[in-house]
């Protein structure tokens, strides 16, 4: 009779673990499907971690320039002419502005590279809907900050570009964490807090600038490498 | 030792119950997959379902099917261009069924705790 009944225990038991393991594994495969169908998870803290170097080397060559240890101008005569006839080209005819074309790109190919390596891992398409959404929900807020800057510019307000790169940014990074993975939401906050900051110490624009875009970048792009990727 | 497992016996029986909850037209992997896509996106397109879940097309077709009938989601019909469009969306019993089934999983797990 004991037998009998610790032999039914034990068969029940064990129909009754896998009954449980198979519900919490429905339940992690409802939650991976659900996340796989509206955030874009496949981007990748390398990509972080090669944009904020890109930022930190950007940063430390366009120093000489910005603290006035090196002329600024390309081309001195032209940049005459360009003054006084207000033409927006002066933009195109400093040191600074190519410095920071080269920047942005070298920081976005990098990124991209490392988001399509560990898209390509996965499986996942690039270019699926929830990526799309991502870069359209990014490019927003930052398409109406670089306009704005744009201006600013124009108008000789150089010492309110760092500060409004970082709060724009910050603003498109906040926007964005609804499509992917949501850390990126605390990264946004830290853009928009520097940049914050910085509107009270104008003229320090390119250290902030350097901790948001360079140490921030690679602080969050290795934490997310730890918690997601390492192995 | 024999009384326990007898209380333990009952007690199992009891917890057994949650089962009845869990709803039988979401048995399968593929079907799970299609509510979570449906209830997080107000609605998904056929190929999309078809890379997410990494299904041929008539495995997907048939799930999607039965699901119909059912009344648990919508079916839409449309052209993007000259290219056919179908759209797939979670009716409110759809949903409502979907969040019970989730419960009684839930309520699985909890059971032993």
């Amino acid at each position: 009779m004991f037998i009998e009944k610790v032999l039914f225990y034990f068969v029940f038991q064990s129909a009754f673990m896998n009954e449980q393991e198979q519900s919490l594994e429905d339940l992690r495969h409802i939650k991976m499907m659900m996340e796989r169908s509206s955030r874009f998870i496949s981007l990748s803290g390398l990509s972080g971690i090669s944009a904020g170097l890109s930022a930190l080397v950007g940063a430390f060559v366009a120093y000489p320039y910005v603290y006035g240890l090196k002329n600024l101008i390309i081309n001195d005569d032209l940049a005459v002419k360009q003054a006084v006839s207000n033409d927006y080209s002066i933009i195109l005819n400093t040191y600074i502005f190519w410095i920071a074309v080269v920047t942005f790109f070298a920081a976005f190919i990098s990124a991209f590279f490392f988001t399509w390596l560990k898209s390509k891992k996965e499986g996942t398409p690039l270019w699926g809907h929830t990526s799309k959404r991502l870069m359209i929900n990014v490019s927003i807020p930052m398409l109406v900050g670089g306009l704005f800057l744009f201006r600013l510019i124009y108008f000789g307000t150089f010492g309110l570009v760092a500060p409004g790169c970082l709060i724009f940014y910050g603003l498109g990074l906040v926007n964005a964490s609804k499509y992917t993975l949501v850390e990126i939401r605390y990264l946004g906050f830290v853009q928009i807090l520097l940049g914050i900051i910085n509107l009270w110490f104008i003229g320090t624009g390119l250290y902030f600038w350097a901790a948001g875009f360079g140490v921030m970048h690679i602080l969050y792009g290795a934490y997310m490498w730890n918690k997601y990727e390492r192995n | 030792m024999a009384p326990i497992c007898g209380t333990n016996t009952r007690e199992t029986n009891k917890m057994l119950n949650p089962i009845n909850n869990l709803n039988k037209l979401f048995d399968s992997r593929v079907r799970l997959g299609i509510m979570s896509a449906l209830v997080v996106n107000s609605e998904v397109n056929f190929n999309d379902l078809k890379v997410l879940l990494e299904i041929t097309d008539g495995n997907l077709a048939s799930h999607l099917k039965a699901l119909e009938e059912n009344n648990i989601i919508k079916v839409e019909k449309g052209f993007i261009g000259r290219k056919t469009n179908t759209t797939y969306s979670i009716t409110k019993s759809g949903e409502k069924e979907f969040k019970l089934h989730i419960a009684a999983l839930e309520k699985m797990i909890k059971a032993t705790k």
